[in-house]
């Protein structure tokens, strides 16, 4: 790897100074950034450290309160995004933003389509799109529709579209966090050729191990402060996750699961499944059982129906056959409702598309599940509203200005928390998570798994889904492994460890060394 | 002591939001300011303004006038704020439901002449009719709009073209006049009441949202199915069942402002009842400071906005404008306030502010201040 080749160049983004509020919040400090031409470098921090708000004054979506900029030894002062690519700083979001219904080449020349007489070229336009993304090694069809593709090859060609426009420095927002492995090292394969040519790249992203994989700087922040800047080779893993939460964590891996599944012998399962399906499309039928006190792990790769599958249970998606125990009662799930006034929990795997209310307050969020639950003519009161709002902040150390404040303005990990308050407010017995440590800083990782076992121990049952596999193994006594939307197996107690899971997951030989 | 407990989850990166953006960002603002504006020009033009004399034994001037000429769209604008809150979108037939109500109520009392100085049924029979018929009109909206999910626009199209139709097969065609002075009662005046029954009728549905709003937690759920319908449902609301609320409430109300309508001029006119009051309330609600994409709403807002344009009405007359002018000049006046109340210039104007601000103030002595 030429992973220090260019490690010396001089900076040539030069942020000092850098000064951002907004109303009850001071977003950054004093915060210092150096990019240089050639280099991956990490920018790293809890949920609400600034990152995102230091990358957008650099392109200009948000102006600054105080500091400078200076690109190649010049001041600048950048106004819009616009502005930023004028300059040659280009950036790609977590979530794509191009047309899904437009073709590949429309979607990397939109706004600047080459011309004939007034009118597209639109032969040219193909023509160039089909070299870029030969260059770029991109296996796309520029004539075929965007959302025919994986969204890791989606987020490619947003990388190529940015590219495209003369770009020296490039920022990477959490382009990553829904990719699989596989993916993920195809946009690392991307990265290093530009790397190579030249240009410097600011890597957002929560994952550790991408971080030492592929980057030759990181820099820190924490609370909107500059925490320092260090070369990766000499800064551990540990020393990097101190830095970012400020104290020392205790080590992850002490977090104990009891895995003797034999204590569940003769115990009524709180829910049982019986050929449970939602249609071909989402998830083959499937049994399953859950009992009182465990964590249950559903993994597989992403589509796999491992997502399917807990919203079958959820009634989220109505199911289509087969048959529903819970507390050994036969009882039909038609939509969530059902599934809540039985005691259950769903936190869905998308937080802003099926989580939040953006525009109501913590407050509202964290009530509404329970509001909804007892109905509309027995309205909260509202000191007691105000009384649980305050209760799980506390509970969960829930960073927000006050509980009117619109649940917006959190930060990500804050607003899972208040979703995660959001259901335990309801006193569920069997909650689902799916995903509730996606795109969160560590330490509130941590806070989750933590409460995800005490919850456990509170005799609760917990259907819980990460892409971390380390995460599930630390926190789950049992998992279940799915696959092009079949359940292929159970693992427990002996077999519950990372090779064995990858091979369940993959297929193959060892396919049903399970229960 | 909740301060100190919240100061301690902030830390001392936070600041208190400044009184003067808060207020600059506060939609309703500019209504408001409007509002003002026009009182104020009218108490320099009118020295009378604020005179309340008693005629026939009734509050008479112009505060009672524009109360007065407000209340039918004060009344219809209520449901069409909860219709935009749950869908997004708006009601157009809230006019022709209108002279639905009114006709179906007509058609209880009338007789064969067309004229009743008797009725027919009891009154308050023909009231409850109308008002089902009302409420059937917006169950159809909603039917529509919750069940198969055409936008509300589209779907309010129908009654829109098709209502005044309806109304005047109701009452075959013709326009029926209601000699019978009890009529009056609901639109005028209650014999030993002082003030306009349609005044107090406003008030009491203004009285009536706001507690169903309140009091119950359909407000919250409206609010929550209009943001996010997706996430609504995961935490076990039905929206459809609200959608279809919003617009069964939005058609009585259109009732009963139909009803107050046709009893203040003592009949039925099919083709004029409630004409096009759709866009005076769609206004109201906009200029109301409340979000036409739906969810967050606030029923003061949509309050306020009716008053406004009702006292840019007023006051154009008083003014002399021509009634076929009056259209033109309310436009410039509501151009104005949606302007000033927009995004785009807000932020144009923060800039300006913070331009000025950074220009007299050192900068360590702002970020001082700011501590």
């Amino acid at each position: 790897m030429s992973k220090t080749k260019n490690l010396q160049n001089p900076p040539s983004v030069i942020m000092t100074g850098i000064g951002k509020s907004f109303p009850g919040v001071r977003a950054l400090n004093q915060v210092d950034f150096k990019l240089r031409r050639g280099e991956i470098h990490a920018l790293m921090g809890e949920n609400g450290a600034g990152k995102s708000t230091l990358v957008k004054v650099l392109t200009g979506v948000y102006p600054m309160d105080e500091g400078k900029v200076r690109l190649d030894g010049v001041p600048v002062v950048i106004r819009s995004p616009q502005d930023a690519q004028k300059h040659g700083i280009s950036t790609v979001y977590q979530e794509v933003n191009l047309c899904p219904n437009l073709s590949v080449a429309e979607n990397l020349f939109l706004g600047r389509e080459p011309r004939s007489m007034g009118l597209i070229d639109w032969r040219k336009m193909n023509l160039k799109a089909s070299e870029l993304l030969q260059k770029l090694n991109i296996s796309a069809n520029p004539t075929a529709q965007l959302d025919s593709y994986s969204i890791a090859i989606q987020q490619m060609i947003a990388i190529a579209r940015a590219i495209n426009t003369e770009c020296a420095f490039l920022i990477l927002d959490e382009p990553t966090s829904s990719l699989d492995a596989d993916e993920v090292n195809k946009i690392f394969t991307l990265m290093r050729q530009l790397r190579d040519n030249g240009v410097g790249i600011i890597f957002i992203t929560h994952f550790l191990e991408q971080v030492y994989e592929i980057c030759d700087r990181i820099t820190v922040l924490r609370n909107g402060e500059l925490v320092g800047e260090y070369e990766v080779d000499k800064l551990s893993r540990f020393e990097l996750v101190t830095k970012m939460m400020g104290k020392e964590i205790e080590n992850l891996s002490e977090l104990s699961v009891d895995r003797d599944e034999s204590r569940f012998q003769g115990e009524e399962p709180i829910i049982e499944a019986r050929a449970l399906s939602s249609g071909s499309k989402k998830v083959a039928p499937f049994d399953l059982k859950m009992y009182r006190g465990e964590v249950v792990g559903f993994s597989g790769l992403l589509g796999s129906g491992r997502s399917e599958l807990v919203r079958t249970v959820y009634g989220a998606d109505k199911p289509v056959q087969g048959q529903f125990f819970i507390r050994g009662k036969n009882v039909r799930i038609r939509k969530p409702l059902d599934a809540m006034k039985q005691g259950m929990a769903y936190l869905p795997e998308d937080r802003k598309v099926d989580g939040i209310f953006p525009e109501l307050s913590v407050r509202e969020n964290i009530i509404i599940a329970l509001q909804a639950k007892t109905g509309m003519f027995k309205r909260i009161r509202r000191k007691e509203m105000e009384k649980y709002a305050d209760q799980y902040i506390d509970l969960l150390n829930i960073k927000t200005a006050n509980i009117e404040t619109p649940i917006k303005s959190l930060s990500g990990g804050n607003q899972q928390k208040v979703i995660l308050a959001r259901w335990l407010l309801t006193n569920p017995e069997f909650m689902i998570l799916d995903e509730p440590t996606r795109g969160i800083d560590v330490g509130t990782k941590t806070e989750i798994q933590r409460l995800i076992l005490k919850l456990a121990s509170e005799n609760k049952s917990i259907a819980f889904i990460s892409s971390e596999m380390d995460e599930m193994i630390r926190t789950c006594s049992r998992m279940v492994v799915m696959r092009d939307r079949h359940k292929v197996g159970e693992l427990t107690q002996g077999n519950l460890d990372q090779s064995t899971i990858i091979r369940t997951i993959a297929g193959g030989d060892n396919e049903d060394g399970a229960v | 002591m909740k301060m100190g407990l919240f100061n301690d989850r902030k830390g001392p990166a936070m600041l208190s939001p400044s009184a003067g953006k808060k207020l600059l960002n506060n939609r309703l603002i500019f209504s408001l300011l409007v509002l003002m504006v026009v009182v104020v020009q009218n108490i320099i033009t009118t020295p009378n303004f604020f005179e309340i004399t008693m005629t026939n034994g009734l509050l008479s001037g112009y505060i009672p006038n524009i109360l007065d000429e407000a209340s039918e769209l004060i009344i219809v604008t209520m449901g069409m704020t909860l219709v935009i809150a749950a869908s997004g979108g708006v009601d157009l037939s809230v006019g022709p439901i209108m002279a639905i109500a009114a006709s179906f109520c007509g058609l209880l009392l009338n007789g064969s002449e067309y004229r009743t100085d008797v009725y027919h049924s009891p009154y308050f029979l023909a009231i409850l009719f109308g008002l089902v018929g009302a409420a059937l009109c917006g169950a159809f909206n909603g039917f529509l709009v919750s069940r198969l999910k055409i936008q509300p626009m589209i779907a309010t199209l129908i009654l829109f073209t098709a209502g005044r139709s309806i109304a005047k097969q109701i009452t075959h065609g013709q326009t029926i006049y209601i000699m019978n002075p009890t009529y009056k009662w609901l639109g005028v005046q209650i014999p030993g009441i002082p003030i306009r029954t349609t005044i107090l009728v406003s008030i009491a549905i203004v009285i009536l949202v706001v507690l169903l709003v309140k009091l119950t937690s359909l407000g919250l759920y409206i609010q929550s199915v209009g943001i996010n319908g997706s996430a609504a449902r995961l935490v076990g609301l039905n929206s459809r069942v609200i959608k279809f609320m919003a617009f069964v409430i939005c058609g009585i109300l259109a009732g009963v402002a139909g009803l107050v309508s046709s009893s203040s001029v003592g009949s039925v006119n099919s083709g004029e009842l409630g004409l096009s009051i759709e866009m005076d309330a769609i206004l109201a609600v906009a200029l109301g400071g409340n979000n036409l994409g739906g969810g967050k709403f606030s029923i003061a807002g949509s309050v306020i906005g009716a008053y406004t344009i009702q006292a840019i009405t007023t006051t154009l007359y008083a003014m002399n404008v021509r009634a076929d002018q009056l259209n033109v000049f309310k436009a410039i006046i509501i151009i104005v306030i949606i302007v000033a109340s927009s995004e785009v210039f807000k932020e144009k104007v923060n800039r300006l502010f913070r331009h000025i601000t950074k220009k007299n103030v050192p900068v360590g002595g702002l970020s001082d201040e700011r501590q």
